[in-house]
């Protein structure tokens, strides 16, 4: 700890508080459109042009600050500590979905099929139903609805999954890849390897969305087909997601790269986003195992 | 002993830069003390609007019957009480002092993240500002208690989506100030200070912290579900669907304990850091403390379902929670053990602070004590959902948290200020305060033994006299608070007149770098680090 003397305290933010406005408008938009209101859309759509403006200036904010030469070695660390530890907050929240697929898978559908403590809960809801996984529940439900016998195809491992795990994973190393280019010095690879791993990002996006419109028009797997439609879809989904703001992120160091951005000891910027990519990659892993697989 | 060489005095011209002119300084402001300020001064706003909506619960159930308000708004009362003063007055408080005092305490320059800290209490004003809005709709606030069970709270009104979308703020924010707490603990301490002479105080918050960024999610996690549960078809709760509603009580649970010792670790924080000062001893057992600290967070995590001994378990889940809870007892008495061994012997004086905080010690362990009666499930089986639920965590909460909330304030005001607070009046509100806390909430665990349930607007009249009781200790406590506001503000206007000297209190300057630094504290301190860091209490 020796340069104490240059951390850089900056003395006036306008961007935070334009990303609560942003995001709070978005919010409340969101929860206005769905108790029908009409000023919902409008709302949400406010607020996220705000919270876009925003993260573009808050983004060129501190990259002209780092290109500047602002951040000592102390700020950079504390930068690093802030992405390590938001993407602990982010595993977490992958845990809660992760768990509760465990525990209906485990626990309470057994249950509901009389295993155990729930042998009366058997008797007194639905006697007819043996627990089996995937499974919509004992109402069958389509589209959130009870049927009498209504069935849906659940997602197999391989196809599409399993080509989307190749492509997460050759993206992973075509990122690790890019670093090397950026710690040697070697900018044209680091600009191939960004590339390459932003059009493996958004290639599996889109192999994603597809699979979820096969799932949507052909198969009956849906949001509302009971409690494998609702892990499925909520698991895939905010991974989705994910994988498309990790591709954001990337696409921005990839632009900043080809401007002559960041240098082989000096690239927070960079890691952050690969470590975010990383997670990402970690992410599908388990969903691979857990949702598709087994 | 020390001498510490702080030259806070010293400035170049980078750093000479005061706060910005007018409101927008608090706007714009990534300055700690600023931010805490804010913190501190919303806190304390938020204390008063769920002490108000205390009053309402108290006042409907003075006596039996209902007389002022309906069912489903005195539902509302409690559940958004409880949101209020957890999410709005007793986190954010601690939050406040740790935005002021860890970087004074640490001899850093500020938080290592400034702008994150700025956008923290935005996104705080932003949740709060969600939660409230609930009041005016269509429906009503949620009104299924601050768990917020499905499928009771699927029933709520037009102010479910909003409720949900303002626990995802107010978790942003939570994170966001956990992260900055994190780095700038791990990475801005002054050459010297090794992680085992930082003040528990600092410690505290390091490990609260990180109960944070492990639970905000969870509960982030938890409500989402409840959004697409109500809105998006999805069963997560939902049995006809193969879903469970005790999944969300497994959920919840798993981010509530942690929850609570979230208020409480920072709590003990500021407890181990003001009894030394007035026992005129160092800490008794410093890194026993720090180790029973963490083991209190560890077990945090794996003691959830005591909350759901009833909710039919496997016995063996009952078995394991019941013990694992017990266990917490251990290194929860140990701190106790800790505080009272400070004080052995010690020249005690009695500031209010002081008062404040051995009051904590003593109510504190009451509610320790009730805690340990329904960790055996066998006799949790009876207390369950009775008023003797909302004795025990009123007790760890209130002559706890807020106590020391107080205490901080009296403790760290003339250093905030630079002005003496009114000892007269600081012990008038604390006797008030200390003898009707008891008043209010002792009767409470007769009527939960007796078996009143709690969340009832009604009740059985052989309730009446406790309750009337419990009610009148209710109105005294929240009248003297009132003191407590004046107090606040007479002392930010100039208190006794009296000029404090830097260490405010008799050799504050061995516990803590904070006393090393002018009263009122500067506007940036340590912009070069302190070297000498005070030993005492090791
Ligand atoms: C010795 C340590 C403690 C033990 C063994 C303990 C045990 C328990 C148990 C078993 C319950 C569930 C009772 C029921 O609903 O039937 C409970 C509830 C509760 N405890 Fe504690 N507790 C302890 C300390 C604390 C502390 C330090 C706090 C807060 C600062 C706290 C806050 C609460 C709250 C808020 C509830 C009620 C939650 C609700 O149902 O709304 N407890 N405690
Ligand atoms: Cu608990």
């Amino acid at each position: 700890m020796s340069s104490h003397d240059t951390y850089y305290i900056p003395h006036k933010a306008t961007w935070p508080v334009m990303a609560t406005a942003g995001l709070m408008m978005f919010l409340a938009g969101f929860a206005n459109y769905l108790n029908h209101s009409s000023i919902g859309s409008p709302m949400m759509m406010i607020g996220f042009a705000i919270f876009i403006v925003m993260l573009a200036g808050w983004f060129t904010l501190q990259a002209t600050e780092s290109e500047s030469g602002m951040y000592s070695t102390q700020v950079g660390i504390s930068f690093r500590m802030g992405m390590m530890w938001f993407i602990f907050s982010e595993v977490m929240f992958f845990a809660v979905f992760f768990g509760s697929l465990w525990y209906t898978r485990n626990l309470s559908v057994p249950w509901l099929g009389g295993e155990g403590i729930g042998a009366a809960t058997k008797e007194l809801l639905w006697p007819e139903f043996e627990a089996h996984w995937p499974t919509n529940g004992p109402a069958k439900l389509i589209k959130g609805m009870p049927t009498e016998d209504g069935e849906f195809e659940p997602m197999g491992a391989f196809g599409l999954p399993l080509l989307n795990t190749l492509i997460l994973l050759t993206s992973g190393v075509t990122c690790t890849w890019a670093h090397h280019g950026l710690l040697a010095g070697h900018r044209e690879q680091l600009i191939k390897g960004l590339i390459a791993t932003v059009t493996l990002g958004f290639l599996f996006v889109a192999f994603q969305a597809f699979e979820y419109h096969e799932a949507y028009t052909e198969m009956g797997l849906t949001l509302g087909s009971g409690i494998y439609g609702s892990t499925f879809f909520m698991l895939t989904g905010f991974h989705g997601f994910h994988v498309c703001v990790g591709a954001i992120i990337l696409s921005v160091v990839l632009f900043r790269s080809s401007k002559g951005h960041f240098k082989p000891e000096n690239h927070f910027a960079f890691e952050a986003a690969a470590w975010y990519w990383h997670f990402v990659d970690v992410v599908w892993l388990g969903l691979f195992v857990f949702v598709y697989l087994i | 002993m020390s001498a510490v060489i702080a030259e806070h005095d010293h400035h170049d011209d980078d750093h000479a830069h005061g706060p910005e002119k007018g409101l927008l300084r608090w706007i714009v402001t990534t300055n700690h003390k600023d931010i805490g300020t804010l913190y501190l001064v919303f806190a304390l706003t938020m204390f008063f609007v769920g002490g108000a909506m205390a009053m309402v619960i108290r006042a409907e159930l003075f006596e039996p019957g209902l007389q002022f308000v309906e069912p489903q708004f005195f539902n509302s009362m409690t559940t958004m009480h409880a949101l209020v003063m957890v999410f709005g007055a007793v986190m954010p408080g601690f939050v406040g002092l740790a935005n002021w005092m860890i970087p004074m305490m640490i001899g850093a320059p500020d938080m290592a993240l400034p702008r994150m800290n700025n956008m923290s209490f935005w996104m705080l004003v932003a949740g709060v500002l969600l939660l409230a809005s609930t009041l005016f709709m269509e429906g009503g606030a949620p009104a299924s208690g601050w768990t917020l069970y499905p499928p009771l709270v699927l029933q709520t009104g037009k102010a479910l989506p909003f409720a949900i979308f303002s626990v995802h703020l107010l978790g942003i924010s939570s994170i966001m100030g956990a992260i900055n707490i994190i780095a700038t603990i791990f990475n801005m301490r002054a050459p010297g200070m090794t992680l085992m002479k930082m003040p528990l105080f600092v410690w505290t918050w390091l490990i609260t912290a990180f109960l944070l960024i492990a639970v905000m999610p969870v509960f982030a996690g938890a409500v989402t579900m409840l959004l697409t549960d109500k809105f998006f078809e999805t069963s997560f709760f939902n049995a006809a669907g193969g879903g469970d509603p005790v999944l969300y009580q497994h959920i919840f649970w798993f981010f509530g304990h942690p929850e609570v010792y979230i208020m409480i670790l920072p709590t003990f924080g500021v407890a181990s850091t003001i009894i030394p000062v007035f026992a005129r001893k160092p800490l008794f057992g410093y890194s026993s403390m720090v180790y029973a600290t963490a083991s209190i967070a560890f077990l945090s995590f794996i003691v959830w379902a005591h909350h759901m001994f009833t909710v039919g378990m496997p016995i063996a889940g009952e078995l394991y929670f019941m013990y694992a809870t017990m266990l917490i007892a251990i290194p929860t008495g140990v701190k106790v053990f800790n505080w009272t061994a400070t004080m052995w012997k010690g020249s005690m004086t009695f500031e209010t602070p002081m008062l404040f905080s051995i009051a904590f010690v003593v109510l504190f362990t009451l509610g320790g004590f009730t805690g340990l009666m329904m960790s055996i499930a066998p006799s949790d089986f009876q207390y369950h959902d009775t008023y003797f639920i909302v004795a025990h965590f009123h007790y760890t909460l209130v002559p706890a948290s807020v106590f020391i909330l107080m205490a901080a304030g009296y403790y760290w005001l003339p250093k905030w200020t630079g002005h003496m607070y009114n000892e007269k009046i600081g012990q008038l509100h604390f006797w008030l305060s200390a003898v009707s806390v008891n008043i209010l909430f002792f009767p409470q665990h007769f009527l939960g033994l007796a078996g009143m349930p709690r969340r009832i607007p009604d009740y059985a009249v052989q309730f009446a006299d406790w309750n009337m009781i419990s009610s009148i200790g209710g109105f005294i406590f929240g009248a003297s608070q009132l003191l407590f506001l004046y107090i606040v503000i007479d002392t930010v206007r100039g208190g006794t007149g009296e000029k404090v000297s830097d260490e405010v209190w008799e050799d504050a300057h061995k516990h803590g770098l904070e006393w090393t630094l002018p009263s009122p504290a500067p506007y940036h301190t340590f912009t070069t680090p302190p070297t000498v860091i005070p030993t005492e209490h090791i």
